[in-house]
């Protein structure tokens, strides 16, 4: 017996955990890869708050989209996009959970906050950045793994899985978005100026990117050709097996789906955007931008959420 | 940091650990030496290690008054309280038949009024009385028992007995701190649990707790459907509403997720409608059904009320049974007992004095500088007086008060609240406290091993309740061996 209410708050406190673990990666990896990059180039630390769809409120608060504030912005301020700030909002959905989540899982997600609360800011330095990152995904594996090896397989285990599949299903496509719409012109721009290969630089951005969703050595073993646009855009949205890529999330949306009451217009929303998915012409969307295809992913998993919510959490009357 | 019993100085209150300076009393021998034999790194580490575990744990609390902070972090001493087994069995005896001869008084009161024709309850007490209500007139809920669950203030005197302090009936909170102290001290001293002490574990409460729940269900189901209904995350003892609905396995939920359809009440779930047997509420009579009580109540449900009086639910405790728990007739509970169970009573009330008795008036009023004032109705230490504390003003203030509502008002002899060690910051101090156990009663009758401690952290002060600066400590009943 799951209620309704308790149900939207597991299911937003895995889809706040999972936000925190994609920030401290994507935060993590473009700190390294613009140290790769040549200067000059587009890519900047401006296309963190692109990715992260918080343009409106970085704007209202900064001029410059500098490494200071974008990180400072992302890791430690309190404008309810921050990491400390999505720990805030996990905690604060456990702690009127903990009834059906682990005693476990609420100490080790408060535990996370508090040192979150403690070190957020010492990460805007350089020095001190990746470590603190790592420690913060590393809670956040184990406090999935907590959650996987304690939790019942029940309806509030489902909605764990939901939370965290939509979560990342979304933020793949956010990331292609990125790589392919934002940045790749710019790098070939700028190599047509100098009239030098664009390789090097197309390679280490697909790369990163891989690097930012862990995918890069799976990406290795599966596609086993140089990193290329076509086949990372591919592998990050279609392949199947991989845990991060949004056809992998979405089949997993449908297995867990299947165990719950009253889910068929769920499921016929998730078959919807599979469709959508798997129908796309890659190759073709490349070469004439991404950007509006991946719109049209991210409004329908935007609609996934909405029947989600209309099924599941709102009252009945 | 080194405890040092020989330079300990409770001053002339009776200590509950150490009966002269260097010696300690017979159960906690073995405490105050092991703590005795502890190195300053050595206390400071278990001091700081129950801090920590007390943070990542999440035991917290809620004040009104700090606002933006709804979660404190639970003040906690961590040197725990000795009490002897054989004297707690005759006190467990002692909270048993108070709450059976509460429970007679209750029921009574609300149908055939016995107590008050026999004029050993004067009828003007419960008509005046802001916790009876009249629409539980006639009701007959199972076992004819009212309050189901009852968290009695005990305290100890001058001559280290336990005097009952208060009842409370309505919606007594404080257990799952209990259960969290003992917790943090087996993290803190284990080699105690191990090698010192038989300690009576305290962990069976919530399962006592679902037992008695359950045997309230209208329906007879092996699992009846109990939840526990909370105003919400922004009530002070959220933590524990949401501790003991995790421990027991019901669900926790708030007025907007339960619906009455046809006298039945539901909960919303994913599945749809569920039908709920019994509601542990954790929120006051008044806020429970805005169709009967206060109509603004948006805590409430609508149509509860009336779904208990057909019988369709359980309401634990009882709307209504807040009547007994009142300090004015917390005086009569002796008198309660000898009349509904013909005897003595085991546990001894603290002298009261009544202000709605004219003789009993003026003694309050000429010795206000001497005595504890208490309004009839509130709770958490709110609207007191202590007078050898008060200032002129104060004190011209209740004079003024009780004279144009005595019924409001009783007054007691301060009493001499026994002390017990707590650690500072850098030696051992006396520190007053008092003593929460919680007592069940449905088909058969619980009482917890020991309860919660209350302590007032702050020196000479006898307030112990968290909202007002007070911290807590484990209880340990303990065996012979």
């Amino acid at each position: 017996m799951l209620l309704s209410r308790v149900a939207e708050r597991v299911y937003w406190q895995a889809r706040y955990l999972e936000r925190v673990e994609n920030t401290a990666r994507l935060l993590n990896v473009f700190s390294g890869l613009l140290l790769d990059l040549p200067k000059g180039t587009k890519l900047g630390w401006r296309t963190l708050v692109e990715i992260t769809g918080t343009e409106d409120a970085f704007d209202g608060k900064y001029k410059q989209s500098s490494e200071r504030n974008v990180i400072r912005f992302l890791l430690a301020e309190n404008n309810g996009f921050s990491i400390l700030d999505l720990l805030a909002l996990t905690r604060e959905n456990s702690r009127t959970t903990r009834e059906v989540m682990p005693t476990e899982a609420f100490e080790q997600i408060n535990e996370l906050y508090y040192f979150a609360k403690e070190n957020a800011a010492s990460g805007v330095d350089r020095g001190a950045r990746y470590q603190l990152l790592e420690e913060i995904i590393n809670c956040c594996q184990q406090i999935w793994g907590l959650m996987a090896g304690t939790m019942s397989r029940d309806a509030a285990y489902s909605f764990v899985r939901i939370g965290r599949a939509l979560e990342r299903a979304d933020m793949t496509t956010r990331v292609v978005d990125v790589g392919s719409g934002n940045l790749m012109p710019s790098v070939q721009e700028q190599n047509s100026v100098t009239d030098s290969a664009p390789e090097p630089y197309e390679n280490i951005l697909w790369m990163n990117i891989l690097r930012s969703q862990s995918a890069y050595q799976m990406y290795r073993q599966h596609v086993r050709f140089r990193v290329n646009a076509e086949d990372v855009v591919r592998f990050l949205l279609l392949n199947e097996e991989f845990p991060r890529s949004t056809h992998h999330n979405l089949i997993t949306l449908t297995k867990v789906l299947h165990k719950l009451p009253n889910n068929t217009r769920v499921t016929r929303q998730i078959n919807k955007t599979k469709r959508l998915l798997k129908d796309a012409d890659i190759e073709k969307l490349l070469r004439k931008g991404l950007l509006k295809h991946i719109d049209n992913l991210q409004l329908e998993m935007a609609a996934i959420h909405f029947t989600i919510a209309e099924t599941w959490f709102l009252p009945n009357k | 940091m080194r405890v040092n019993w020989n330079t300990y100085n409770p001053g002339g209150f009776f200590d509950e650990l150490i009966s002269s300076p260097g010696y300690a009393r017979k159960p906690a021998r073995r405490l105050a030496s092991y703590l005795r034999g502890l190195t300053h790194e050595e206390l400071l580490q278990k001091k700081t290690a129950a801090e920590l575990a007390i943070k990542t744990m999440g035991i917290s609390f809620t004040v009104y008054s700090d606002a933006g902070n709804i979660d404190r972090e639970w003040p906690f001493d961590i040197i725990p309280r000795v009490i002897a087994q054989k004297e707690w069995n005759r006190t467990d005896e002692g909270l048993k038949q108070r709450l059976r001869a509460l429970n007679c008084f209750i029921h009574d009161v609300y149908n055939d009024q016995k107590i008050l024709k026999d004029k050993v309850v004067p009828k003007e007490l419960i008509e005046n009385s802001g916790n009876f209500r009249k629409q539980c007139v006639g009701v007959k809920p199972k076992y004819n028992t009212w309050a189901h669950i009852c968290g009695t203030d005990l305290i100890k005197d001058g001559d280290g007995e336990f005097y009952v302090l208060e009842d409370n009936l309505r919606v007594p909170s404080g257990v799952s701190y209990m259960l969290e102290n003992r917790r943090v001290t087996k993290r803190v001293f284990p080699e105690l649990f191990e090698n010192y002490y038989d300690i009576r574990p305290v962990t069976e409460y919530p399962a006592q707790l679902l037992e008695t729940l359950s045997a309230l269900s209208p329906r007879k189901l092996k699992s009846p459907e109990v939840v526990v209904l909370t105003p919400g995350i922004y009530n002070s003892a959220y933590f524990e509403h949401s501790y003991l609905a995790q421990r027991m396995g019901a669900e926790l939920v708030e007025g907007k997720d339960l619906v009455v359809e046809k006298d039945k009440v539901y909960m919303r779930t994913i599945d749809g409608l569920t039908q709920v047997d019994v509601v542990y509420r954790r929120i006051d009579d008044l806020f429970l059904d805005p169709s009967v009580f206060n109509k603004d109540s948006v805590l409430g449900v609508s149509g509860l009320f009336e779904s208990w009086l057909k019988g369709n639910v359980a309401l634990a405790n009882a709307p209504g049974a807040g009547v007994a728990d009142d300090k004015i007739i917390y005086t009569y509970v002796p008198d309660i007992i000898k009349y509904y169970l013909d005897e003595d009573p085991i546990l001894p009330n603290v002298p009261s004095y009544l202000c709605i008795n004219k003789a009993q008036r003026q003694h309050v009023l000429q010795n206000l500088d001497k005595l504890v004032v208490k309004p009839a109705n509130e709770s958490g230490g709110y609207g007191m007086l202590i007078g050898p504390q008060a200032s002129k003003r104060e004190l011209a203030e209740f004079k003024r008060r009780i004279k144009a509502e005595p019924r409001n008002y009783m007054a007691q002899p301060l009493i001499s609240l026994s002390t017990v060690p707590i650690l500072g910051d850098r030696v051992v101090e006396p520190r007053h406290v008092d003593l929460r156990p919680f007592i069940l009663q449905a088909d058969k009758s619980y009482v917890t091993a020991g309860g919660l401690t209350r302590v007032a952290m702050v020196k000479g002060s006898y307030v112990v309740n968290s909202s007002q600066g007070g911290g807590s400590k484990d209880t340990w009943i303990i065996g012979d061996s």
